[in-house]
Order: structure tokens, then sequence, then C-alpha cells
């Protein structure tokens, strides 16, 4: 078959038509949001109370409850710090949430910061080997044996809730724990949610320790329960609501 | 006849050498006898028979794992119907192998599971701690 000139111009324009018109459907196709999670009969969640936090007495009852329950690394050293729970600065953990009066009351106001345990969590969808994932009970777990330390979860992770271990942790542990596990150099680790005491019907262990009862561990889709109780009473803000990761962890303002 | 004691140099160098694996071995005080494990004396049975866990631990152990953070079973019952609780920390070393040195240890240095040279062979220490080690106060 002889072809001319002007066929064999008008072939090339309807082919790259053709590609171009097929890498759009692609692209259009990635864009798709996931469908969203399945919606179980539990999702764990936790409510915190501004009011109640007694952080101006020193008290730090909560986070030293997770650091022994957890044999967590008390690091001199901040750029190489582990955190699971950590006090945080209003301002910090709401920048848009203020106006000049409440700032007033509010500025300089430590609350907790933990995982959130997000409906949506950007670091499930981004862990290459599935070694973070969700819980039915909307826990989002870590499995350390899986994880290969590529932090993609710390670059996805919006609160900044994950840490990486760069050197042994364990030089760093006072107190032991008999009864969990520490980590190793190289996998990154967050707030668990105190799963091992979930299993035993027990809340987590900073709620268990505030003497204040300021933190409230509970099922957010049991409409009876005391957190759902406690968010229909009270105004409550979740991190960066925005992004659609929907947190479960809410804070009382 | 003239090349008789470069011969018989020979002939010596190549049995030092030949045997030199044997005279070593003499020196390190190091024997093919199969290493001492001590036995727990209160418990008469593992949780799985004496034959299985001489080969296949390590799967039992993954299985267990795997089960636990995966699927959240906390509970494991035994070929012989007993149940227990999944963990390397709490059962396996807390209730019967308290030292790791003396059991774990022994069978993994003669098989050359984990050695010197090449010390990455097994991770599981490196996380899960021992109850004597935690009693101690210092993690290795």
């Amino acid at each position: 078959m002889k072809m001319t000139r002007k066929e064999f111009l008008q072939l090339l324009a309807l082919s790259a038509a053709g590609a171009g018109a097929g890498g759009l459907g692609l692209a259009a196709a990635e864009q798709q949001q996931p469908a969203p999670a399945k919606a179980g009969s539990v999702r764990c969640g936790m409510v915190i109370d501004f009011r109640k936090c007694r952080w101006d007495s020193g008290c730090e009852s909560c986070l030293n409850a997770c650091r022994t329950a957890h044999n967590i690394p008390n690091i001199p050293d901040e750029a190489h710090a582990v955190r699971w729970v950590w006090k945080e600065h209003y301002e910090n953990i709401f920048p848009f949430e203020q106006s000049d009066f409440t700032r007033e009351q509010y500025e300089k106001h430590p609350l907790d910061v933990l995982c959130n345990h997000c409906a949506q969590p950007a670091c499930v969808r981004v862990c290459p080997t599935a070694a973070t994932w969700k819980r039915e009970d909307g826990v989002v777990m870590m499995d350390w044996h899986r994880c290969i330390g590529c932090r993609y979860c710390m670059a996805a992770c919006p609160y900044g809730s994950r840490s990486f271990n760069w050197s042994d942790p364990r030089p760093y542990i006072q107190n032991p724990t008999a009864s969990f596990p520490t980590r190793m150099k190289g996998v990154v680790e967050k707030c668990n949610f105190c799963e091992e005491r979930l299993a035993q019907g027990n809340p987590p262990a900073c709620c268990a320790a505030c003497p204040e009862k300021a933190l409230t561990f509970g099922n957010l889709n049991d409409e009876h329960s005391a957190v759902r109780q406690l968010l229909r009473e009270r105004y409550a803000l979740q991190r960066k609501p925005e992004l659609g990761t929907s947190p479960s962890i809410f804070y009382l303002v | 006849m003239r090349d008789r004691p470069l011969i018989f140099a020979g002939l010596a160098l190549f049995v030092a050498l030949a045997t030199y694996p044997v005279w070593h071995a003499v020196a390190a005080h190091s024997t093919a006898a199969a290493p001492d494990v001590p036995l727990p004396k209160q418990a008469k049975t593992c949780v799985a028979p004496l034959e299985y866990m001489r080969t296949s631990h390590m799967k039992l152990l993954i299985d267990w794992r795997e089960n636990k953070v995966r699927n959240g079973v906390l509970d494991y019952t035994a070929y012989n119907g007993q149940h227990y609780r999944v963990s390397l920390s709490q059962t396996c070393l807390g209730q019967c192998h308290a030292s790791k040195q003396e059991f774990c240890d022994r069978c993994h240095t003669y098989a050359a599971v984990e050695t010197a040279a090449q010390p990455v062979g097994l991770v599981c220490f490196d996380c899960h701690t021992t109850p004597r080690e935690v009693a101690a106060g210092r993690l290795p």
C-alpha cells in the first residue's frame, strides 16, 4: 500500500490525539478518590477537655503513663526524639482557630497531641509494605516487624504524629516494662491507642492516668457512649478537618 | 636421593596443613557434641511436641506473630488442648526459658544461626525483651 504524504500526516495527527485522550482518561482515573473505609460498628476515639487539663500544676501523668507502658526512649536530642503523646501549645495545634481575644486565654496552653487514628488515614495509603493499617475498630495499627523504615508515612501524616528511630532506642529506656517490646533502629513508631490494653478491656494508659479525667476514650459510633455524650454537650475541634482525614481525636474548648 | 630432605619437608608441610582444622579445633576446645540446653524444671510439655519445636519453632513463632499482630489472636490452643497466651517474652521466656543465653543462644550459636561474623541472622531480641533483662533494669 502506498501512502501519500498528506495521508501519513493525517494518520500521525489522529494517533497523537488518540494517545493524548487516553492519557487524560488515565489521569482522571487516578484522581478518583478511593472508596470510603467500611464503617464498622466500632470507631475508637478520644475526647480531650481543655478545661480539665491541669498542665499549669506541672502534671504530666498522661505522658509518663504512656512512656512507661510502651518503653518509649527518652532521647535528649530533639531531632531524634520519639513521641507517642506529647504537649503542644494551642496556637500550634489550631493555628486557624484563634481570634484576638481567644488567643489571650489559650496562648501557651499546652494540650495532648497524639496519633489521630483518622478514619481516612494518609499514612495507611502510602505504606508500601502494609506495615501500618486500619483495624476494624478504627485503630491505626503498626506492625514493626514489617516496617522497612522508608518514612513515607511520616511524610504523609499531616499531624507529625510519627517518630523514626534514628539509633538504637534501648540505651535511652530507663525503666523497661516487661509486657511491651522495645523498637529497633530503623523503624517508625507512633501511638497505638494502647491496643494491648484495649484487648483486655481497659482504656488507653493516658486516659486511665489522668487525675482530672480530662481524657475520655470511647466508641464514636455508639451514640450512647461517653465520648458522644461529651461531643453533644460541648463544642469540639478536630485537627485540620479540611484535609479530609477525619481524625478520631476531639478537643473540647 | 639428593632430594630426600626436600621431599620429607614437603610431606611434613602437607600433613600439617591437611590436619590444621583438627589442631585448631583442639586448641579452641570446640566439640562436635550437641549443645547442652537446660530444660525448664517446672513444665513438662511445650506448646508443641519436642520434635516439632526443634525443627519448626521459627514457623510457630511467625504464625503467632502474624495472628497476634494482624488478627488480634491472643490465645493459642496447643496440640494437647492446653491454652497459652501468645507472647514470646511473657510465655516462652517468662514461664519456661528464663535465660535466653542458656536456651536460645546456645543452639543458635551451635547452628551458626547468628555468629559474630553475621550478627543480623536473628532480630527477635532487638525488640523483644527477656524478663531477666527487664528485672535487671538494663536492656542489652
